[in-house]
């Protein structure tokens, strides 16, 4: 019964989305205003149906049906009821109903928006986003159906399939598969969620940027209305990038939050282009320019979130032959496809009435140092990008599978990384127009100055690593002269209006917040620079087998061990803990409980750490092994993780930033209009 | 003879006691294991290096780094021995050999490649005037700070 009413209303979202686009299209071609309206009304009525779907997917998944396969698959009788819920983005099929209801809502957003200045852009936002949809659901319809029944034929083959097939009878195993263990921590629960919102969110700067290029328009309006959109889409995506790293650094065991996997890079090239995109389209706003980059900027960030999809939900990156064994794969691939040729069509069809003012008027000018700043963004884009598929290429022409891991990527993005930093140094000084190098010079060397202090102090405290030196010196350019920034601009507005420094800056940042939660942003990434810096190329390890009572030295700590118990759970885990004392520089801090989580019924386990956690360093301790027997011996690896709290620091200010860039400012009245508003109005009102 | 053959068999035994302790004091410690284990990978296990691996097959593998390690094996040579067993795909980095050679050429080339669109885009955008932004005026200190207070000073009206 649920089944049915969730796999109804999954067609009847998809038969919306075909409507929609077709109707708005129609509509559009023929100027009939009702057609594109009730397209409009298709396109806010997908949200209701398709969530009367994903109830339906959380009522089976929280009813135990498993002869449902997804649910047999995704859920046990030992998991709570909020992990239940959350195993709606536990797989293949719920994952994609997920992503459709995101982008279901999304769309229903766009449709209530008020249309008075943008009408022309309407009909075409409408296809686009109800093309990406139909796609989606496509998917599922046709091949991922999480609706679909067990079934066992006369001959013995268990099969899953909607409809009864004939002679084939219900299975109902009486306990399902469960969740993935790695998937049931906190990090894991949210971390989807943020990345899809994330991925969904950049469909609508894309639709609105492809609608302008249909109808032919070559203003800013796309990119006025979609501002929000995008800090929006980048918000989720930063947010959904750090809280995956600290999912791995607390649950996969390796002492890590970023192991340049083809997934972690799957979810960060839109990001890099995403962040591009967001300081080009200052120059556009500015003066201009870069029309045609904004435009392939955002169709590329559209056909990365496709490709990070693709990437994570076809099976290629296991192996490039997995890709053809679903029907998920020749689809995606075919839609990603048609969606590149489609919109550099249109790209190309209207370049000409992109053409741009495109005058620089020195090479040291904010726009210029913008250019640098996405070519290098580009350049970091491109080496992921070769990184991921050149294991594929390799496979496709040789047959010889090959491993591109950390070393490549880090060895080839550090400088690139690096230059990032100096221009975020440098940029904020510079000034749009005219910027010349004595300008600049001037406004530079006490930053520069202050900044190689901190190396400095570093040298002559003994640190010897180079690239460390010019990590931090950068790190603490960047960082310098975002306070003077700041401070600069706090201080023109005390001297203004008499205000204290800290009323200063709040309606500083208040009164330009995308460029002030720009430089919030920036202390953010320097914070990060300082953490990854630092367990980059200070990150120390050792492992060991103890005996009970028997110690491990790692830099200024030392553990001891003091023995191991092992249990079960209710959920169906057995646990084996360790119980270690752990001293720093001969005195006692406590002590650590690493442990490893044996998942019974999916046979797999789980290491999670113990770890002592300061603002200076982690001491992180991992049980790697253990005698099962005697419980006498136990094999620890332990990491020294030096200003890795700095990552998470600088991550919460990152995203604070965000939140004051993207957050609604006050509609900004012209002059003339509030001038005749104060006309009109009665006196003494 | 007969003492003469028992003293040698002490001895014998003697030498073989004193090089097991010899062997046992060789024995290759977890952290010479991890150095080497950390820059191959297990086919089974892609993208996840061997000495964070926690598979059976994973632990089985760093075993048979410790034996060749404690048979005087190097780095190197035990790198060999995996990539004859599995092929290349067990190293961190592919070796700089046949179509491998794009991973280190692309990103340089690329770079140099970018660089110059960037310095002709740069180049050819520059305002036809031909003024040289060195000899331009630059803008003052107080000239900028008047600048901040007057938007400031335009927004806090609005």
């Amino acid at each position: 019964m649920i089944e049915g009413i969730g796999f109804a209303a999954l067609m009847l979202t998809f038969g919306l989305a075909l409507y929609g686009a077709g109707a708005a299209a129609y509509g559009a071609r023929t100027d009939r205003p009702e057609l594109i309206e009730s397209a409009r009304r298709a396109m806010l009525f997908s949200w209701p149906t398709i969530s009367i779907s994903a109830l339906a997917i959380i009522a089976l998944l929280l009813g135990s049906r498993y002869d449902i396969a997804y649910v047999a698959k995704v859920t046990n009788n030992a998991m709570p009821p909020y992990l239940r819920v959350t195993a709606l983005w536990g797989g293949q099929a719920g994952s994609l109903v997920f992503w459709s209801w995101l982008l279901a809502a999304f769309a229903s957003a766009v449709s209530m928006r008020k249309w008075d200045r943008d009408r022309d852009l309407l009909p075409w936002v409408t296809v686009v986003c109800m093309v990406t949809l139909a796609f989606f659901l496509a998917l599922v319809v046709f091949v991922e159906n999480p609706f679909s029944r067990l079934w066992i034929t006369p001959e013995g083959a268990q099969l899953t399939a909607f409809f009864q097939p004939e002679g084939a009878r219900a299975v109902i195993p009486s306990d399902g598969q469960g969740l993935n263990p790695l998937l049931r921590h906190p990090g894991m629960i949210v971390h989807p969620p943020l990345l899809y919102l994330g991925f969904v969110s950049f469909v609508i700067p894309y639709a609105f940027a492809m609608a302008a290029l249909i109808v032919g328009r070559s203003d800013d309006g796309w990119i006025r209305v979609t501002r929000r959109w995008t800090l929006v889409a980048w918000l989720f995506l930063s947010l959904g990038l750090i809280v995956g790293g600290r999912w791995a650094y607390d649950v996969l065991g390796w002492g890590g939050y970023w192991g340049w996997d083809p997934v972690e890079i799957a979810a960060f090239m839109p990001w890099l282009t995403g962040t591009a995109f967001l300081h080009s389209v200052i120059i556009q706003e500015k003066k201009g320019m870069m029309k045609h980059w904004n435009m392939l900027l955002i169709i590329l960030t559209y056909l990365l979130v496709l490709f990070g999809t693709f990437l994570t939900r076809s099976g290629v990156l296991s192996s490039v032959h997995a890709f053809a064994q679903s029907a998920i794969g020749p689809m995606f691939f075919a839609f990603i496809g048609l969606t590149f040729v489609i919109s550099i069509w249109f790209l190309l069809k209207r370049w000409g009435d992109l053409r741009g003012v495109n005058q620089i008027d020195s090479i040291l000018s904010r726009e210029s140092l913008f250019m640098v700043n996405n070519f290098l963004f580009i350049m970091i884009l491109a080496v992921c990008f070769l990184g991921v598929i050149f294991p594929l290429v390799s496979e496709l022409f040789t047959g010889q599978t090959v491993t591109v891991g950390p070393e490549w990527y880090e060895r080839i993005t550090a400088p690139l990384f690096a230059g990032l930093l100096l221009l975020m140094g440098v940029a904020p000084l510079s000034v749009f127009g005219i910027s010349s190098w004595r300008a600049l010079r001037r406004q530079l060397w006490l930053p520069v100055a202050i900044s190689l202090a901190v190396p400095a102090v570093l040298l002559i405290t003994g640190m010897r690593s180079s690239a460390a030196l010019l990590g931090y010196w950068l790190a603490s350019l960047v960082g310098v002269v975002t306070l003077y920034e700041f401070w600069r601009g706090a201080s023109a507005r005390r001297r203004r209006h008499g205000e204290i420094l800290p009323v200063a800056l709040v309606r500083l940042a208040g009164r330009n917040r995308r460029r002030y939660g720009g430089y919030v942003i920036h202390l953010g990434v320097v914070l990060m620079a300082f953490g990854i810096i630092g367990i980059e190329i200070f990150q120390i390890e050792t492992q060991g087998t103890l005996a009970r009572g028997e110690r491990l030295l790692l830099g200024r700590y030392e553990m001891v061990y003091e023995g191991l118990t092992r249990f079960n759970t209710s959920d169906g885990r057995e646990i084996s803990r360790a119980e270690l004392s752990v001293f720093k520089d001969g005195r006692s801090v406590g002590q650590l409980f690493p442990r490893s989580d044996y998942y019974i019924v999916s046979n797999q386990p789980m290491t999670i750490p113990g770890v002592r956690s300061t603002l200076e360093e982690d001491f992180y301790v991992l049980l790697v092994g253990w005698e099962p027997i005697g419980r006498d011996g136990a094999t620890f690896k332990v990491y020294l993780n030096p200003l890795v709290n700095f990552v998470w620091l600088g991550g919460v200010v990152f995203i604070l930033g965000t939140l004051v860039a993207a957050w609604p400012e006050r509609e900004q009245v012209p002059v003339r209009r509030r001038a005749a508003h104060a006309q009109a109005m009665p006196a003494g009102d | 003879m007969r003492r003469f053959s028992g003293l040698l068999i002490a001895m014998l035994l003697s030498a073989l006691a004193f090089g097991t302790v010899q062997a046992q004091g060789e024995q290759p410690t977890d952290d010479e294991v991890n150095a080497v284990a950390k820059g191959l990978y297990c086919p089974v296990c892609p993208n996840t290096p061997l000495d964070v691996c926690e598979t059976t097959a994973c632990k089985q593998w760093r075993e048979s780094i410790r034996e060749k390690l404690a048979q005087g094996w190097s780095q190197g040579q035990i790198e060999q021995f995996f990539v004859s067993q599995y092929g290349d795909r067990v190293l961190a980095t592919p070796p700089a050999t046949g179509l491998n050679w794009l991973v280190y050429l692309l990103p340089p080339v690329g770079f140099v490649a970018g660089a110059l669109i960037l310095a002709g885009a740069l180049r050819s955008w520059r305002k036809p005037s031909g003024s040289d932004p060195q000899s331009t005026a630059a803008p003052a200190d107080p000239a900028y700070l008047e600048r901040v207070e007057e938007e400031l000073r335009r927004r806090g009206s609005s």
